[in-house]
């Protein structure tokens, strides 16, 4: 069955015959990463109002793997089971030379966290859970086909020019953050350039419906049979939808390609039969690009309209999703009178470093699926021929190396003595704890971990005492008999003690933080 | 490890004769390829940064 694509309601809004009061936060676009934007400051006690200019979810899937991360993050946002109860939860990666299996991963070998290595759920269920959410939040002002035609800032507001079917109006507010998406009209509003580099190669994405049992793995080759001398990927999603690409060199006529009677016989050898629905076919060329800053005075850019990523890796929505982590609580703070706003320069160190791992990721997995002619074409062959004589080349075979969240480079007390998993810039572990899990009882607000044997450090901050497991030991104690961890609401190790930490040097280290120093 | 810039092949004519006999009737292609692959193999003996980053230094100089 295709999905289907109700469109939400519009109502006039007040400005349009009343000048409103200043809003706290503009947030213009209601893609995934507007939207869990509002939710996650909504979080913090914060609200927004939230401007598109259309009144549908995402039209074709677009974004289909959601990581475990993303998923920890829809979870306080309020849609994590449901996205794990209708996603295709996956871990497995195999990539496949000609027809030999050449290079296997699991993204999640070990057990004992909430949340699976990743889910497939379209773009548009993840739009229609959070607009659900965002809907029933009070602290929520969404608005549909109110288009954002100009922005004005001064240095302590923000001034947007809104287009609506009824005709403009203007609104004021502190900050607006642009989620406005790759092709950001914000971003051209004010200027800014968008650098980066382009991939000089065509690949048909389409979404089929067919009944068929294949499972959950993402599968990936290069130059198969079915699709010779170019790379081929095969991914399941919910309600019987897979998602197919197929690379077709930068020759290739993209009106052409688009065409059912092309289309079909492409994707009838992959499959082996011709029993399948087109749900949605579309002819991408690939690009990695960063704005150079993402605060800019008064407007914050977050998710795509910030950074653009090739879709190898799943590191688009996902990193979206991270800035938004980073970004809610330091916003809500200095909203809030918590913070200086110079927190919100970290934001914008946080999550360029973030963002240039990204892009690093995302190109070299391009480069190898596209190599240029002459010695990268060579070297990527040979480096899949090896992989079938020797073990050590399978390490090199690159079909996308899929989204982790960085560790971010904070320079909070550390002691290196405990475990690398939970070092400061690192988010902190899940583990279970009874029927329940660590990672729901961390975030929203700054809080202590003390675990093993140490007593509650006495600094006004909330103590959480995890019960002790192999888990918890492993990933919070190592070696050590106790320790004591200071996490951020975005559930971000920010600094660690073995044992028993001076009370003043937990409270100048969370100085140091919200004064954005850290 | 350092790069080792002194000679170090026990027998240097019998490995240059050797590697050009593993070229023998190869196309300019084929020999890129084996090239490729003998580059890589010996990258991954080495292992150490280092000693490659020295390598590649000293190749392009
Ligand atoms: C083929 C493909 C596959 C992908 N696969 C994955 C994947 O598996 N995993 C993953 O994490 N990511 C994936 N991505 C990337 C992912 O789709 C994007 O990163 C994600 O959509 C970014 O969300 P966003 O909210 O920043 O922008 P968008 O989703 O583009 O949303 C921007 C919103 O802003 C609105 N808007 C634009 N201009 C205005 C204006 N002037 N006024 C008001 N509103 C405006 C738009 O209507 C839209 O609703 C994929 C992308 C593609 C193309």
């Amino acid at each position: 069955m295709p999905y289907d694509y109700r469109p939400y309601p519009y109502t006039p809004p007040k400005g349009l015959t009343t000048p409103e009061d200043p809003h706290k936060v503009i947030i213009v676009g209601a893609g995934p990463v507007g939207l869990a934007m509002a939710l996650e400051l909504a979080n913090h006690g914060t609200a927004s109002v939230i401007l598109d200019d259309n009144n549908v979810v995402s039209v074709g899937s677009r974004a289909i793997c959601w990581s475990k991360r993303s998923l920890e993050i829809f979870d306080r946002l309020g849609i994590g089971a449901k996205a794990v109860e209708k996603g295709v939860t996956w871990k497995v990666g195999r990539t496949y030379h000609r027809d030999t299996e050449v290079f296997t991963v699991d993204l999640l070998p070990e057990d004992g966290h909430k949340m699976p290595a990743f889910i497939n759920l379209q773009q548009y269920y993840v739009e229609e859970y959070l607009i659900e959410q965002a809907l029933a939040n009070p602290l929520i002002d969404l608005r549909f086909k109110n288009e954002v035609i100009a922005i004005d800032q001064t240095e302590d507001t923000a001034h947007v020019s809104i287009r609506t079917p009824d005709g403009d109006y203007g609104l004021r507010a502190a900050y607006v953050l642009a989620c406005d998406g790759a092709r950001s009209p914000v971003r051209a509003m004010l200027g800014l350039d968008f650098e980066g580099e382009l991939f000089e190669e065509r690949f048909l994405i389409a979404d089929i419906e067919m009944q068929a049992d294949y499972p959950p793995d993402r599968r990936f080759w290069f130059a198969p049979p079915f699709h010779p001398g170019q790379s081929a990927l095969l991914h399941k999603q919910p309600d019987n939808i897979y998602r197919i690409d197929l690379q077709l060199g930068w020759d290739a006529d993209p009106e052409a390609e688009k065409k059912p009677e092309k289309v079909r016989p492409r994707i009838a050898r992959l499959v082996g039969h011709d029993d399948f629905r087109l749900d949605w076919v579309s002819i991408y060329t690939f690009q990695c690009r960063r704005l150079a800053r993402f605060v800019h005075g008064r407007t914050i850019f977050v998710g795509d309209s910030a950074h653009l990523v090739s879709p190898f890796g799943a590191r688009g929505g996902n990193a979206g999703l991270q800035d938004v982590d980073n970004l809610g609580w330091k916003l809500a703070a200095v909203l809030q009178g918590r913070a200086a706003p110079s927190l919100l320069d970290t934001y914008e160190t946080e999550r360029s470093f973030a963002t240039d791992e990204n892009i690093r990721h995302s190109s070299q997995s391009t480069r190898f699926i596209t190599p240029a002619e002459g010695v990268e074409t060579a070297f990527r062959n040979a480096v899949l021929s090896l992989a079938a004589k020797a073990p050590f080349a399978r390490k090199l075979v690159n079909s996308g190396r899929l989204s982790t969240p960085c560790t971010y480079p904070l320079n909070g007390p550390d002691d290196a003595r405990l475990p690398a998993a939970s070092a400061p810039g690192r988010v902190a572990p899940d583990a279970p704890q009874g029927k329940g899990w660590l990672i729901d009882r961390l975030g929203r607000e700054m809080q202590l971990l003390a675990v093993g044997d140490v007593d509650d450090p006495d600094v006004g901050l909330p103590v959480l005492r995890p019960k002790m497991n192999d888990h918890i030991r492993a990933r919070y104690l190592g070696d050590m008999a106790a320790a004591t961890y200071l996490i951020r609401p975005d559930q971000v190790v920010a600094a660690r003690w073995a044992g028993q930490p001076d009370p003043g040097t937990i409270t100048s280290t969370i100085t140091t933080i919200l004064e954005g120093r850290a | 490890m350092t790069l080792i810039t002194e000679p170090n092949l026990p027998d240097p004519d019998g490995f240059y004769a050797r590697l050009l006999a593993a070229h023998k009737g190869l196309s300019p292609d084929q020999s890129q390829a084996l090239n490729a692959e003998l580059i890589l193999i010996l990258c991954n003996h080495i292992g150490d940064p280092a000693v490659i980053e020295a390598a590649l230094a000293l190749a392009r100089k």
